[in-house]
């Protein structure tokens, strides 16, 4: 185990899939830069991969003073398996005070891991993170969102956290920035290795990813039925956002399990959430109450929905969204 | 073939109430059931045993009422239950509660499969099931939507990934979580629930489970939640009146404001 007086500095792991750094990541390293320079500590990017040396510079640009570049032929796609071990091996040599992960599907399948095997302290798909006096301090919600709890992590370093997707903005890259960056080699380093990836499939086919969208139009019960989503796909894509639906519309199979929001589905926080037809059920709520704006059509003017909506509009959906849409589309242009 | 599946008792609501005094959350009174997210891992291992003759064991850690969600476990098509329980688990953070589970996944006997939930629906960590698997030393995938392929000392699945889906092989014994998508659990049936009443479930504390008390509980946690609140309420409820046409200049008119368009 490291000792609290001897770990410094905070990490976070440069996630990257096919030589792209996941937004998540980068939006940590902006994060980390701040509890950094408030607390007189380094930020520490860590590049796991095959060829990604080249993505080194925009971290730095990122916020970043150090980054670990790692290539080997085992940390080419993510697997838990060489990735623990080989961060484990690389938490071990430099003793950092906190390690930060993005609370993705890699993050939030990794992180846990890893903390058992180094007996840190991990607080989970954090939506805040500050510094205070040696500690990271993190809110994380419970219960759907009903309880914000306060985790620290009092001895056990590092101090592990997975942020959630858009809970911080993304860093302004700054050209001047300066950084050093640091090749490991991994030597004879045993890395485990059981799981093989056979195929990688994209089924959003270049469509935003939900977690990343900035705007959500999402589709209930409301919609009535599987082809009348091309009107919420259409405000969806007016916005270069994404489409969201309510888990009522996914059972009855009108929209893909991939696209449910919700407690049983994704916990999304875009600037802007648009819900169409759906009335606002406390398992709903539970996946999209941190959006920043939250716009609620609904024929159904006593709708709960309209309770969190910023702006509510009681009315038809198949006569807004459309009129919507073409609105959006004018100012878009 | 046997599969362990970890289930976890938790509220059936997520509206509670945070009892300041206490630091903790207050869910005295709730209906407690089975973590929604565990009756994926529940149906899939019975939906195995019914295809190839399996044999699936639940295990839970919580206190004694957490028996009832077994036998419901037992009554759905589960085989054997154990029940890990001791007040020296209380003030377990996530880490510590897998440990507390993989020693008495040990003690149950041996697996070939272990089936989680994704999460629990109350503590939301997500972080049970891959703990679990480092504990073990066992291979793991998460957020299983699929399995394509299951035989001796081989597993092949769908894993959902952020945008899109990947498929992944691998070696038994191994740890999978799974999502909502991989199935739709069935529920318990009279007579199986006449039939889980006269099942035995052992009960194991930390003593019987060998547990060393610096791995368990606050002292075995290396987290603290020093501080519960509820979320900022939401200001808002502003209703846009007028036609629709009006509605939506209105509404474009604040988007514009807010700096979305």
């Amino acid at each position: 185990m490291i000792s609290k007086a001897e770990a410094k500095h905070i990490w976070v792991l440069a996630e990257q899939k096919k030589g792209k750094v996941a937004n998540v990541a980068l939006e940590a390293i902006g994060l980390a830069r701040k509890l950094a320079s408030a607390s007189s500590q380094e930020v520490w990017a860590v590049l796991l991969g095959q060829d990604v040396g080249g993505l080194a510079e925009g971290l730095i640009q990122s916020g970043a003073d150090v980054v670990l570049v790692v290539e080997h032929p085992k940390l080419d796609t993510f697997r838990d398996d060489p990735y623990v071990d080989v961060l484990a091996h690389l938490v071990e040599n430099h003793k950092p005070a906190a390690l930060l992960i993005g609370a993705n599907s890699v993050g939030r399948s990794l992180a846990p891991r890893l903390a058992t095997k180094l007996r840190a302290g991990l607080a989970a798909d954090c939506i805040e993170l500050s510094w205070d006096a040696g500690n990271l301090v993190a809110v994380r919600p419970m219960y759907g969102g009903n309880v914000l709890a306060t985790v620290t992590c009092p001895e056990a370093r590092p101090q592990m956290a997975t942020l959630r997707p858009k809970a911080s903005p993304r860093p302004v890259l700054d050209a001047s920035r300066k950084g050093r960056v640091e090749k490991v080699d991994l030597g004879s380093l045993e890395i485990r290795d059981r799981v093989k990836l056979l195929e990688s499939v994209e089924t959003g086919g270049g469509e935003v990813k939900l977690e990343e969208a900035d705007i959500i139009v999402s589709g209930g019960r409301g919609m009535g039925g599987p082809e009348r989503f091309a009107v919420v796909k259409a405000l969806a894509d007016a916005f270069k956002g994404a489409m969201g639906a309510s888990r009522a519309a996914v059972d009855a199979g009108w929209v893909p399990y991939a696209h449910q929001v919700g407690q049983t589905g994704k916990t999304v926080s875009p600037k802007v959430y648009i819900a169409c037809g759906i009335s606002g059920a406390i398992q709903h709520l539970a996946g999209m109450r941190s959006s920043e704006i939250i716009v609620a059509i609904n024929k159904n003017p006593d709708a709960p929905i309209f309770k969190v909506a910023t702006f509510g509009i009681a009315g038809d959906l198949f006569e807004v969204v459309p009129l919507l849409t073409e609105a959006v589309k004018k100012e878009m242009s | 073939m046997r599969i362990v599946v970890s289930i976890k008792q938790v509220p059936e609501t997520t509206e509670v109430k945070i009892d300041q005094a206490g630091g903790r959350v207050d869910t005295e009174g709730l209906t407690r059931i089975i973590n929604p997210y565990d009756t994926y891992a529940l149906e899939e291992a019975i939906r195995i045993k019914e295809a190839s003759g399996a044999t699936v064991a639940v295990i839970s850690a919580g206190p004694e009422k957490t028996n009832e969600s077994l036998r419901e476990a037992l009554a759905t098509g589960a085989d054997e239950a154990f029940l890990l329980s001791d007040q020296a688990f209380e003030g377990s953070d996530p880490l510590a509660a897998a440990h507390i589970l993989a020693c008495g996944i040990e003690k149950c006997g041996p697996y070939d499969l272990i089936i989680c939930g994704r999460q629990a629906m109350d503590g939301a960590s997500g972080q049970v099931g891959p703990s679990l698997a480092e504990e073990l030393g066992l291979p793991m995938v998460s957020f299983v939507r699929k399995i394509e392929e299951l035989k001796d000392g081989y597993i092949r699945v769908q894993r959902m990934t952020d945008d899109g889906y990947e498929v992944l092989e691998g070696p038994l014994p191994m740890v999978i979580s799974v999502v909502k998508e991989i199935n739709e659990p069935r529920l318990a049936s009279l007579k199986g629930l006449m039939k889980a009443k006269r099942v035995e479930i052992p009960v194991w504390a930390a003593g019987d489970l060998g547990l060393d008390a610096s791995r368990i509980g606050p002292a075995g946690s290396p987290t603290k939640v020093t501080k519960l609140a509820p979320p900022p309420p939401r200001s808002g409820g502003e209703m846009i009146p007028g036609t629709a046409d009006e509605q939506v200049k209105t509404l474009v008119a604040k988007l514009k404001t807010a700096k979305i368009l």
